[in-house]
């Protein structure tokens, strides 16, 4: 399986980009490595069909799917009978049980890039939002400003185009663009992945810009020390009750583009109560990355983070 | 969309827990899933129903059991049912209260031959 949706098709795999680099490193397939079940592969040889070789999962659909959809679906239980004839049985199937997280194996391989970080002093940020809120204008701001206190690394997540890695890279510090094809969201193995490539140096502070969605995100740990959701004025005060599992995995919010407060009817106390209903543990700073307004606040709980961890 | 992502996972998980039990078939999967553990139970389902599936699990059968979500009040220790992460303790109007249960997003057995 791929802990990225949709990125079992084929041609769009994941793709790992260093700006400058000639060309981009095509990852087969982030379950290759993720998960270990390369050794459960016999079945696939029995589809002659061009495109499967890369994965096990890739099987076209076609010849399930016309069975599937000619039954009902209970509202709890989900049958799939493409041979009702199967199920006589003489003797009592036997019940496993497994009492395991869906997501197990993307949160061990993050607590793996956890374990990683914290032995070589790397604080890794997981920056979060809807597109659009400044993420990586927050970034370029940030890094200009501190890059002579705290070595940056940063990986750059998106569906398509390396244009935010190129951005990052005219601040200087060494950046990565992931490309996700389809995928809406990164996932730890990805990380795992670009932290190599990026060669990511002992004590330093990495920066994860996931890709700009306040939905699925929120479900996959990277292993990162803290996740900051970053909201914009523009959005509305309501985003944190609306997309709720963003806000409450997060422990830092920043409220981005307050220059723009006096043309909108955003009330800021209001989003901030919002956000601690959902999440009462919730640091927030004020700031507008584009003006420098409130940037400082950020800028010293980001070097006083930098050096707890040193 | 990330519910197709979680069902190959579940996929995933079943088959090897079948073939390190010599299965041949997994007739059933059953899961908890908690109501506030960020799956779209419509779009699960969907995902379920189209998601590729090897030959042993063409069969397949999903039992999916709802897990109410309960919050605990860290004011006055109330526990009280909620459907979101943002409803006020019922006995003190807190906010400050945090999720107990809900967040399960687990494959809890499978059934095989």
């Amino acid at each position: 399986m791929c802990d990225t949706c949709g990125c079992d098709q084929p041609g769009n795999p994941t793709r790992f980009t260093i700006p400058g680099q000639d060309h981009a490193h095509e990852h087969g397939h982030t379950h290759n490595h993720e998960h270990g079940h390369d050794h459960t592969h016999d079945h696939h040889h029995d589809h002659a069909h061009p495109h499967t070789h890369s994965h096990a999962h890739s099987h076209p659909h076609d010849h399930e799917h016309g069975h599937t959809h000619d039954h009902d679906h209970e509202h709890v239980h989900t049958h799939f009978h493409t041979h009702p004839h199967e199920h006589e049985h003489s003797h009592q199937p036997k019940i496993v049980q497994i009492e395991k997280d869906v997501l197990s194996q993307n949160n061990l391989l993050a607590q793996r890039n956890r374990g990683y970080f914290d032995a070589k002093n790397i604080v890794a940020l997981n920056m979060v939002s809807s597109p659009g809120s400044g993420k990586t204008t927050l970034l370029e701001k940030t890094i200009t400003h501190l890059k002579d206190k705290i070595p940056f690394f940063v990986i750059e997540g998106d569906q398509q185009t390396t244009n935010d890695a190129q951005r990052i890279q005219s601040t200087g510090a060494p950046v990565i663009q992931i490309n996700t094809g389809n995928g809406c969201h990164l996932d730890a193995d990805m990380i795992s992945t670009a932290v190599k490539k990026l060669n990511v140096s002992d004590s330093s502070v990495l920066f994860i810009e996931n890709v700009g969605n306040l939905v699925c995100p929120s479900m996959f740990d990277l292993g990162e020390a803290h996740r900051v959701v970053v909201i914009s004025v523009t959005e509305g005060e309501d985003k944190p009750i609306k997309y709720p599992t963003m806000f409450h995995t997060s422990d830092i919010c920043i409220i981005n583009k307050i220059d723009l407060l006096p043309y909108l009817d955003f009330d800021i106390e209001k989003v901030k109560e919002y956000a601690l209903r959902v999440n009462h543990h919730l640091k927030f700073f004020e700031v507008s990355a584009k003006t420098g307004e409130g940037m400082d606040k950020w800028y010293e709980w980001l070097t006083d983070t930098f050096k707890g961890k040193k | 969309m990330h519910e197709l992502s979680v069902t190959l996972s579940i996929l995933d998980v079943a088959e090897e827990s079948a073939l390190n039990n010599n299965a041949k078939v997994v007739h059933e999967i059953e899961l908890d899933i908690g109501e506030l553990s960020g799956i779209d139970f419509d779009s699960l389902e969907f995902a379920i129903s189209n998601a590729p599936k090897s030959e042993m699990m063409k069969d397949v059968s999903f039992v999916i059991n709802r897990i109410d979500a309960i919050a605990k009040c860290n004011d006055c220790s109330c526990e009280f049912e909620t459907s979101d992460y943002y409803t006020p303790c019922p006995q003190c109007n807190s906010f400050n209260s945090d999720i107990i249960q809900g967040k399960e997003l687990k494959i809890k057995s499978i059934k095989i031959d």
